[in-house]
């Protein structure tokens, strides 16, 4: 079980309230400022972290109400800012005197609010919709999990939430609905005579849609960007400096865990008394309000209290800045050499004996969006791996590898029926006034794996050619478009892309290269089946480092090498101009970096570049040789 | 003063049917409550006006104690009365209106969208507000100023204050469009006043710019106390009006709207603070709701002794009498709904424009409450300034349940709209982008244009990524300006276009596409499409079932999207022919003509069209003519104002320059490159405020060089026989020299500017409109399609061709190859199949011969 010492995971409203108490005296005393700073310093602590529940691994049920809680999540949607009532008067019930309560990181006041009090006042907060990490890896997943202390045991902490619904049960009788869990029939039946008064319309509003209600109130849709994703979604309550956070910002949130049933709006909704003492509720769609509070059971709340932004979500990695831990960084960049050596091996070997494709393949691994030059997006590196085998589902293996190195990753299978069907750019639904999410929603350094293999003869209809456009902005600007109905909203993002196919693909990509097997295609099969086998535990975690510390680097290039690399463009200029073009330089530059980087150099030296340079020759050749053989390439 | 009926006091008198206190109850807006028993308490905060009226006010001011008492179910039997002016929820109660028959006669009209004014009584600042004392202490220190409770507005000041506006507020500087046709040297709102007389529409919109400026105090209360002032504002106007007109008959009493309080602009900076306080916040209307009638005034009937009584609604609740006043039995009141007051209610639901919106967030929206003749007033899609009262209502899980959600839902009511695009559609287009420069701002634009060398800077901010291809960004600059608007349409000539049309084209892979992108980004009203994708419907509008009404809606496209803005438009070559020729009236005329699903209509488009287009061989080849690499129509291509080649010029220096470039690009850190470079906020300033505010027109000295360059222009082509400018031509030099003016914030065009744009039309037309062959510049292979050799070389073809085949004799047919064979045998120069083709068309021409298959046939 926890230390005691850890009361402030277990209750931490208690010391929110402790702050607030004895603030009261004081009124410039700056508590909420200290509130922060408390849990913020408690959470630096060493070994404090594992301590706390995590609702990426905990059953949403075993965790405690009101307890500390932290959630890995991607921002997905931003509702608008509400306002609460931030401080309160409330009469006790045990003393009938006044007390002032405070209403930060909470949702449902304690009883008897004085409404009119002059003591009353009122705060803004806004509410963030936050799924998992879309795509995170399985190996990430349980790596987090592993290092979790906080292993709630069920029994005794099933305990509180029992007492919870007897509670509600007692309660079941004077309100129907408190209880989420219970789904219950559109109360749209005759009302009686004295609530028809007075709100005959707002009454009439509500029982428009009950068909829709009925339909979707059994599966809530969690709005997940990708699908057949698991785990639960959040409403993150954020009561500071919300402006700095961004949609599709990955973070880790440390918050107080809400779950009253009170907040669900089914119960709202169908009664019919509550919305004819508020007609501004009922004008809300029933869409709209069961997509802002979803029962609490499914959607828990979350007061964040502090919110850690996650530069990479790689769990082996030290959760400090890069920066901060110079002895960890030097004694990986100290291996990176060997570690690329092994990684080049295996994937050689994986990629049918071609050694080049596997080193473009860490290049590509390895590469990130470090910078935007006003619509250009630098350090991006797409590649396209034509000529893959199609037999036994190389591809879908191949990706499969892949999922075992990245922290997160997706795997999107170009077949006609996806491309047609799948949402890939997120709309907003302005009935239910949210951003519906698409599948090119990701976290940054996401990869996704285009299997343009699978790809069969037939038509694209309007939504797949738009998918397919959405698609190559992605590639090229990397940017994706979300479709807000009057007008379009442009999001930068940086998703690593691969693109496997069998000729050359349909979509644009930064570099090309043709898979050339070393393997008779009569043996195939035997090696394909072959390639199964996994390295080691230790090397893939040895991988899965050096691919997250390569990303995260700093990168320079000295003047001197600036100078020999232009004379060397311009001496390529000068032998074969036709073929050497501006674009070859940026791609040289893009490859000489991931080349330096890859070897866990922070500046550009003359022998990188020229390796650059020399792998760039190759892959050209083999392109021109491939462009001979199958003479239909254009 | 001039309202010496107003005693406000008793205002209260007459409508006791109040609720009970609401302090138990009523789910109220509890921070303004909040805020308002400070202010009153601080008496020392508030301005003690001096005005004299007040001595006539407050001797019979009775204070109104009912707010804190139980509710008293006594109704004045004059009340049933719907006529009556007591329905108007205003201090303009009838028992002290004026005695004019005109303010009595007409009815007044509530306002929800101020909520339920008459909850407010008049306290005395000295006294203790919100206790039943107030009222004895105000009747003792008789001589005491009396404001509305919990605000620090004195109706009678506040009446008079407004009334002196109204009579000498002058605007003479006025550019509003509202205002068009009223003499702006008399005060502007008594003309208005005797608009309404004549016509009949009791609305009086009220900037409050001008209240702000008239008086800064005024303003302030408008602002912080909506729900009291307006009233008040109503009530004097009405006052002022039916003494001017005693005569005019309205439906009912005037009401004030007043707008643009500058109190807020964007919806992300609303706060608890601004709850209950007027606010003027922009965005775009995402939904409506339908109309709801919304119950003002409930009708209860006895149903033992048939007494009827009227209750008003107080905040969404109706209190309904518990017992007959007229034979005392209890619960016997049943509600009649036939004979309740509604009144019309509609939720609009706003979101923040995409302009106004930070980066990387998604925008926020906000709920609106129209009323009555509001409802309807937009729809989904328009872009509105709203100005409203900010409302906070608590939210309440359930009314028996002790514990609430501590959450407020928060609205607007909406008091006035104004639509910002409603003059796009009309023909005007003053300052649309409502922009807005801080005056620091404008200097430093100011500033930035006096330099000597703006334009090369401007140019060189223009998308810093991409190496040089200056005069390129110096045309796309100079569309970013555009030249001057002018109409001629008075004398039948129409509108002539001010925008100009840039194409690109070249090599693949010459950043084409990234300067597309660049401009796209920068402006704000930009398109961008691929005419991979793009469908004539996409670019111009189709005709829709809009899901929710189920009505045909006409959704606009990509050119009509982007009018006033630039539409860029990438991959022009792969757009089908019936797409293409959409834009050529877009590009000359600026309109676009839709006939479609029985919608016939007329749009504007006056937009740039920015293309960039590959060369149909994926190489551009010199040794060919523009036309001939990019296979576009001619007709099309004699719209562009500026015809750019993007080719790799291949050169060792610029080799070197371009590899700096390109490796500076990927080692310099941010900072770096701001130094060297315009950001592009500032380039978007500037260009924005050049083409809001700088109007060049053409100069004496100006004139005659465009003159002179037009007449060079036709004298060099016409030494070879050939025409080598248009009047396009002349219209394009007109265009960019207006532009370069704009780009120096010039208000005259002069002979620089001519020069520049000459320089720059040269420079464009050197690059394609170079014939080939013969190496001379040639207009004609722009407006053509041909140049002017290769129409001779043409000729002299057929010429030979028919020879040949005269002296064939009579063979009425023969081998197209065969032909073919014999001509080459014959001529000393090359002959290519396309030419022999061409031969034979311009035969066929003629009527001389016809190709069928591989066979020719002479005719007649």
């Amino acid at each position: 079980m926890m230390p005691s010492t850890h009361d402030w995971i277990n209750n931490p409203l208690g010391v929110v309230e402790g702050m607030f108490a004895a603030s009261q005296n004081n009124p410039n005393s700056g508590w909420e400022a200290k509130v922060v700073e408390f849990f913020k310093g408690h959470l630096k602590e060493k070994d404090s972290h594992p301590w706390v529940p995590s609702l990426n691994d905990v059953p949403l049920h075993y965790l405690k109400p009101n307890s500390l809680v932290k959630f890995r999540c991607l921002i997905q949607d931003m509702f608008d800012p509400e306002f609460y009532l931030g401080v309160y008067e409330a009469v006790d019930p045990a003393t009938k005197a006044k007390v002032l309560r405070c209403g930060k990181y909470k949702d449902v006041t304690e009883c008897g609010v004085d409404f009119d009090s002059r003591n009353t006042s009122t705060a803004e907060r806004q509410t963030f919709y936050c799924v998992p990490i879309p795509g995170e890896s399985p190996w990430v997943k349980e790596s987090y999990a592993g290092t979790g202390q906080a292993r709630v045991v069920p029994s005794t902490s099933y305990a509180p939430t029992r007492q919870k619904r007897s509670y509600e049960e007692d309660d079941d009788d004077d309100d129907m609905d408190t209880q989420p869990q219970k789904q219950r029939e559109p109360h749209t039946g005759p009302q009686s005579p004295t609530e028809q008064h007075g709100n005959g319309d707002c009454k009439r509003r509500e029982t428009e849609a009950p068909s829709s209600q009925t339909a979707s109130a059994s599966h809530l849709d969690l709005n997940f960007p990708l699908p057949g994703e698991k785990g639960p979604s959040c409403l993150v309550k954020v009561y500071a400096d919300w402006d700095g956070f961004k949609l599709n910002d990955t973070l880790e949130v440390f918050g107080i865990l809400s779950v009253s049933p009170a907040l669900s709006a089914l119960a709202d909704e169908k009664d019919a008394s509550s919305s004819f003492l508020d007609p501004a509720q009922s004008m809300e769609t029933a869409e709209e309000q069961r997509v802002h509070s979803p029962p609490a059971s499914l959607v828990p709340r979350l007061h964040l209290l502090y919110a850690k932004p996650l530069p990479h979500n790689n769990p082996l990695l030290p959760s400090a800045a890069l920066e901060d831990n110079s002895a960890f960084l030097s004694s990986t960049m100290s291996e990176m050499a060997a570690v690329r050596a092994e990684l080049l091996t295996y994937f050689t070997h994986i990629l049918l004996g071609d050694a080049l494709a596997a080193e473009y393949l860490i290049l590509h691994l390895i590469s990130n969006v470090y910078t935007r030059r006003d619509v250009l997006p630098l350090g991006k590196f797409t590649l396209n791996l034509s000529g893959c085998p199609t037999v036994s589902s190389y591809t879908e293996r191949f990706f499969q590898i892949i999922q075992q190195l990245v922290p997160s990753a997706y795997y999107l299978c170009m077949s006609l029926q996806n491309m047609n069907q799948m949402r890939f750019v997120p709309k907003k639904d302005y009935v239910a006034n949210r951003l519906v999410s698409g599948a090119l929603q990701l976290a940054r350094n996401t990869s996704l794996f285009l299997d343009e293999t699978q790809l069969e003869q037939g038509q694209l209809d309007t939504a797949g050619v738009r998918n397919v456009t959405a698609l190559g902005n992605l590639i090229s600007w990397q940017k994706v478009d979300y479709d807000f109905n009057y007008h379009q909203m442009e999001f930068p993002c940086n998703i690593n892309v691969l693109i496997a196919s069998e000729g050359r693909s349909l979509l644009p990509s930064d570099c090309q290269i043709h898979l050339q097997s070393q393997v008779a295609p009569p043996h195939m099969e035997e090696y394909l089946s072959s390639i199964h086998m996994q390295p080691q535990a230790s090397q893939l975690n040895k991988f899965r480092m050096y691919v997250s510390v390569a990303r995260l680097l700093d990168y320079s290039i000295s003047d001197e090498v600036t100078k020999s690399v232009e004379d060397d463009f311009v001496d390529m200029r000068k032998d074969d101009p036709q073929s050497v073009t501006a674009e070859d330089l940026h791609r040289m530059l893009v490859v000489a970096r991931l080349q330096s980087l890859s070897l866990g150099q922070t500046s550009l030296c003359r022998d990188s570049w020229l390796r650059a340079k020399h792998i760039e020759m190759l892959r050209r050749s083999r392109m021109e040789q491939h462009k001979c053989l199958n003479g239909n390439e254009p | 003063m001039s309202s010496p009926m107003s005693t406000p006091g008793g205002r209260k008198r007459g409508r006791n049917t109040n609720p009970p206190t609401p302090s138990s109850e009523g789910p109220t807006s509890p921070p303004s409550q909040r805020r308002r028993g400070q202010d009153s308490s601080n008496a020392d905060l508030m301005p003690m006006p001096t005005s004299p009226a007040n001595d006539v006010l407050s001797p019979s001011a009775p204070q109104d104690t009912s707010l804190f008492s139980s509710p008293r179910p006594s109704v004045l039997p004059n009340e049933v009365d719907m006529s009556s002016p007591l329905m108007y929820g205003t201090p303009s109660s009838r028992i002290e209106g004026t005695p004019r028959s005109g303010v009595r006669g007409t009815p007044a009209r509530q306002r929800p969208d101020l909520g339920s004014v008459r909850k407010a009584p008049q306290v005395d600042l000295q006294s203790e507000p919100p206790s039943a004392d107030g009222a004895v202490a105000s009747e003792q220190n008789a001589g005491q100023r009396l404001v509305i409770w919990g605000t620090d507005v004195n109706v009678g000041t506040c009446k008079e204050k407004f009334q002196r506006f109204l009579q000498r507020f002058l605007d003479p500087t006025s550019t509003e469009d509202e205002n068009a046709g009223l003499d702006l040297n008399e005060p502007l709102y008594m003309q208005k006043l005797e608009e309404i007389s004549v016509v009949g529409d009791p609305v009086l919109n009220v900037n409050c710019l001008h209240v702000q400026s008239f008086d800064a105090e005024l303003y302030r209360q408008l602002v912080c106390y909506p729900q009291e002032v307006i009233p008040t504002f109503d009530m004097a106007v009405n006052e002022l009006f039916f003494e001017r007109f005693p005569d005019s008959i309205l439906e009912f009493q005037i009401q004030v709207r007043p707008y643009n309080a500058l109190k807020t602009r964007n919806m992300r900076n609303l706060n608890p603070e601004d709850i209950d306080q007027l606010i003027t916040i922009s965005g775009m209307v995402i939904r409506t709701s339908q109309l709801i009638p919304e119950m003002q005034e409930a009708f209860f009937q006895c149903q033992v002794c048939a007494f009827s009584t009227r209750v008003e609604v107080d905040r969404g609740r109706i209190a309904e009498p518990a017992v007959c006043r007229h034979c005392n039995t209890t619960h016997s009141l049943a509600l009649v709904h036939n004979r309740s007051v509604f009144s019309d209610k509609q939720m609009v639901k706003i979101q923040e424009s995409p302009d106004d919106m930070p980066a990387g967030q998604t925008p926020h929206t906000t709920i609106v409450y129209a009323h009555n003749d509001l409802v309807d007033k937009v729809q989904p899609g328009d872009r509105i300034n709203i100005t409203g009262v900010y409302r906070a209502v608590p939210m309440r899980a359930n009314p028996r349940q002790s514990n609430v959600k501590s959450v407020y839902k928060t609205h607007i009511d909406a008091i006035h709209f104004r639509k910002t695009d409603e003059k796009r559609l009309h023909g005007l287009d003053e300052d649309s982008e409502q922009k807005l420069f801080t005056e620091d701002r404008v200097q430093t634009l100011k500033e930035l244009a006096a330099k000597p060398d703006v334009y090369e800077r401007l140019a060189s901010a223009l998308a810093p990524s991409i190496y040089e291809h200056e005069d390129i960004k110096k045309g796309i600059l100079l569309q970013l300006f555009g030249g001057s608007r002018k109409d001629f349409s008075q004398t039948g000539r129409g509108n002539f276009r001010a925008d100009v049309n840039i194409l690109l084209c070249g090599d693949p892979g010459t950043s084409k596409s990234q300067l597309l992108q660049y401009v796209f980004n920068l402006v704000p009203r930009g398109q961008y499409t691929s005419g991979k994708g793009s469908s004539a419907v996409g670019l111009t509008a189709y005709v829709m079932k809009d899901p929710e009404t189920r009505q045909l809606v006409l959704q606009t496209g990509a050119l009509v999207l982007s009018d006033n803005g630039i539409c860029c438009i990438d991959e022009f070559d792969k757009m089908s022919d019936g797409t293409r020729s959409v834009l050529h009236e877009v590009m000359e005329q600026q309109t676009l003509s839709i006939a479609k699903a029985g919608i016939i209509c007329q749009l504007n488009a006056r937009t740039s069209v920015l293309a960039a287009a590959n060369p149909i061989e994926s190489q551009w080849n010199p040794k060919k003519t523009t036309i001939e690499n990019i296979q576009l129509p001619h007709t099309l291509l004699s719209r562009f104002d500026l015809i750019f080649l993007m080719l790799d010029p291949q050169d060792e220096a610029y080799d070197r320059r371009l590899a700096h470039h390109l490796v500076s690009l990927y080692y310099q850190s941010e900072e770096q490159i701001e130094e060297e470079f315009l950001d592009m906020a500032m380039l978007r300033d500037y260009i924005a405020y050049a083409r809001t505010y700088i109007n060049p027109r053409l100069s004496e000295e100006a004139s005659q060089a465009l003159i002179e360059a037009y007449v060079d222009m036709r004298k060099v082509g016409s030494g070879r026989g050939m025409v080598s400018a248009y009047p396009r031509q002349l219209e394009s030099l007109i265009r960019l020299a207006e532009a370069h003016a704009k780009v120096r914030f010039s208000e005259k065009v002069e002979t620089i500017d001519v020069e520049e744009a000459k320089r720059l039309h040269r420079e464009a037309l050197k690059q394609s409109a170079t014939d080939p062959r013969t190496g001379f510049v040639d207009i004609s292979i722009l407006t053509t399609g041909m140049s002017a050799t290769a129409r001779k070389r043409k000729e002299e073809i057929a010429q030979a061709l028919k020879k040949l085949i005269q002296t064939k004799g009579k063979t009425p047919a023969m081998k197209y190859q065969q032909l073919l064979d014999e001509l080459r045998r014959q001529s000393e120069t090359a002959i290519t199949k396309e030419l022999f083709d061409e031969g034979l068309r311009a035969l066929a021409d003629e009527d001389y011969l016809t190709v069928t298959g591989k066979t020719v046939r002479l005719l007649a």
